[in-house]
């Protein structure tokens, strides 16, 4: 094994880091600020204003749009870029390209969002975007993909260390799913629509395979990727068992891909292909867990630090909502549990306990121990730290409650039955049931956003009294 | 060519497909917890990050 330090004179390119972690922070208030509009709207339509443009339905694909794309992915590219580099003891592979990632990616946010304000949308969830736009986001994968194995294959350290290897499959998976999911005929050269190449169950069963795998390598694996690097750095110790990260990537890459169809039990898929997804969701809880139980006993023999350090409160946090919700996946995609959880805000819930307590709280802590870094300075608050993380933690905490309540009541009420076989509830009186639940929800999501805008002004205090040129003096060995 | 038909059937396929992908994995267990020595030079693995301190860094 390698032991030397990085290469004197050799230089990191921390240019394209800076603009995708500020861009990670524009994009997370933004879609978090979209978020709560559309929660409030759903409490109190009137705020819909019958302006089309800013209904639900439009808004709603800005904010999934805005927080997974625009937000995790400018963090995951940050942080990939950031990590790949230091792991590897080299410099990135490629500045052109990967300021050509970047551009391109804040492109395809904005041109993702002006789409669906317009009412274009191919109806694929998380994938609502047109055709010429999939086209743009296959060229910046692929570039993405070449800039990042460029740097590989250029690395000083012998090993590939295990969070590159995440990283690695997020990116591969991504650009197949992507692909697949968007095999689509324009209907003409200058006309926005285009008609899939699947149909009926076929389709439904692509793009869900796209949606879990969203989740299972966007939203999972890329974000573990993350975790296996700043949890050991922040703890200051290495991760608890390198095997035991080999083995958790080894079946998570491997289950995953099986997953995707529970999220159609109970419709016209094969009742197969329905068993065959529940089962690899629930032996899917091994990895998960073994992975979480990994970065937490990282911390053992420090556990002091989550009295005194807000980041590592951050990434434990964060790995506890982790193994929750992927405790409350497998247990959602039984088909008996899903028969009452689909299609209720249950599914919300646990979506945004997955969203919010993993990806978005990995991301705060690993911005916070990397953007001091990158501007070669401290950062302006610690104080703002621990607030950000009481705010997100009790938005987070809220948001979740009133949607478990809100979605097992909803379930509960439309399966209800009177003395006489009829149903006991009517649509619209489970809706009466859900308000005070949709009001708490957006009052969560209030707490979660409140907490993005103290981390932008603490992040934006710390790059003014930050500079650029000492963090170009790579370490001298 | 007649064999390749074996392979259009899920009777066949399913069975298959559990067989090798139950192998490979057993494999990969084998291979990180088989041998003693290979254990610790994987384990030495998990230094890496910490590996890439600057000067400045490590002293704070």
């Amino acid at each position: 094994m390698a032991t030397a330090n990085v290469v004197t004179g050799e230089q990191y390119n921390y240019e394209v880091i800076r603009k995708f972690t500020i861009m990670t922070l524009v994009w997370g208030a933004v879609g978090m600020l979209v978020g709560v509009y559309i929660a409030s709207e759903l409490a109190f339509p009137f705020l819909n204003f019958d302006i089309p443009y800013i209904t639900f339905g439009r808004l709603r694909p800005v904010h999934t749009g805005a927080v997974i794309f625009g937000f995790g992915g400018s963090a995951l590219f940050a942080t990939s870029y950031y990590i790949v580099q230091r792991t590897c003891q080299t410099r990135l592979f490629g500045t052109g390209a990967a300021n050509f990632t970047f551009w391109g990616w804040q492109a395809i946010i904005v041109l993702a969002a002006l789409g669906d304000v317009l009412g274009h949308s191919q109806g694929r969830e998380y994938a609502e975007m047109e055709w010429p736009i999939d086209l743009l986001i296959e060229v910046v994968w692929v570039t993405y993909m070449v800039v990042f194995i460029g740097t590989l294959m250029r690395r000083k350290q012998p090993h590939i260390y295990v969070a590159n290897w995440f990283y690695l499959s997020f990116i591969l998976a991504t650009a197949l799913l992507h692909t697949f999911n968007n095999l689509a005929v324009p209907i003409s050269l200058f006309s926005m629509k285009s008609y899939s190449l699947f149909s009926g169950v076929q389709d439904a069963m692509t793009e869900w395979w796209y949606g879990h795998n969203a989740v299972g390598f966007f939203l999972t694996a890329a974000f573990l990727g993350m975790m296996y690097y700043f949890v050991p750095k922040q703890a200051g110790k290495p991760v608890y068992s390198y095997r035991l990260s080999i083995v958790h990537f080894w079946a998570l890459s491997f289950m995953y891909m099986w997953a995707g169809a529970h999220h159609l039990h109970w419709t016209a898929v094969p009742d197969w292909t329905s068993t065959l997804a529940a089962t690899f969701s629930i032996m899917l809880l091994l990895p998960s867990w073994g992975g979480m139980i990994n970065g937490i006993m990282t911390l053992s023999g420090a556990w002091d630090k989550l009295r005194t350090d807000p980041i590592m409160r951050f990434l434990i946090v964060a790995l506890s909502f982790y193994g929750m919700s992927t405790f409350e996946g497998p247990m959602m995609s039984l088909k008996d549990v899903n028969a009452l959880s689909h299609y209720t805000d249950w599914t919300v819930g646990h979506v945004h306990s997955g969203a919010l307590g993993w990806v978005a709280m990995i991301s705060f802590g690993s911005l916070y121990h990397m953007l001091p870094r990158l501007w070669n300075t401290e950062m302006h608050s610690t104080k703002l730290i621990n607030v950000h993380f009481w705010l997100a933690t009790i938005g987070v905490l809220m948001y979740i409650t009133a949607m478990w309540i809100s979605g097992i009541m909803q379930g509960l009420m439309w399966r209800a039955f009177d003395d006489y076989g009829n149903l006991q509830y009517s649509f619209a009186e489970s809706v009466a049931a859900m308000h005070p639940f949709y009001v708490m929800r957006a009052l969560g999501g209030a707490f979660f956003l409140a907490g993005m805008v103290v981390m932008c002004y603490n992040m934006a205090m710390t790059i003014r009294k930050g500079n650029t040129d000492g963090s170009l003096a790579v370490a001298a060995a | 060519m007649e064999w390749l038909l074996w392979f259009t059937k899920f009777e066949n396929t399913k069975p298959l497909a559990l067989l090798i992908f139950f192998t490979v994995f057993c494999g990969i267990l084998l291979y990180l917890y088989g041998s003693r020595s290979r254990g610790q030079r994987l384990e030495e693995y998990k230094n890496i990050p910490l590996q890439d301190e600057d000067k400045k860094e490590a002293q704070s």
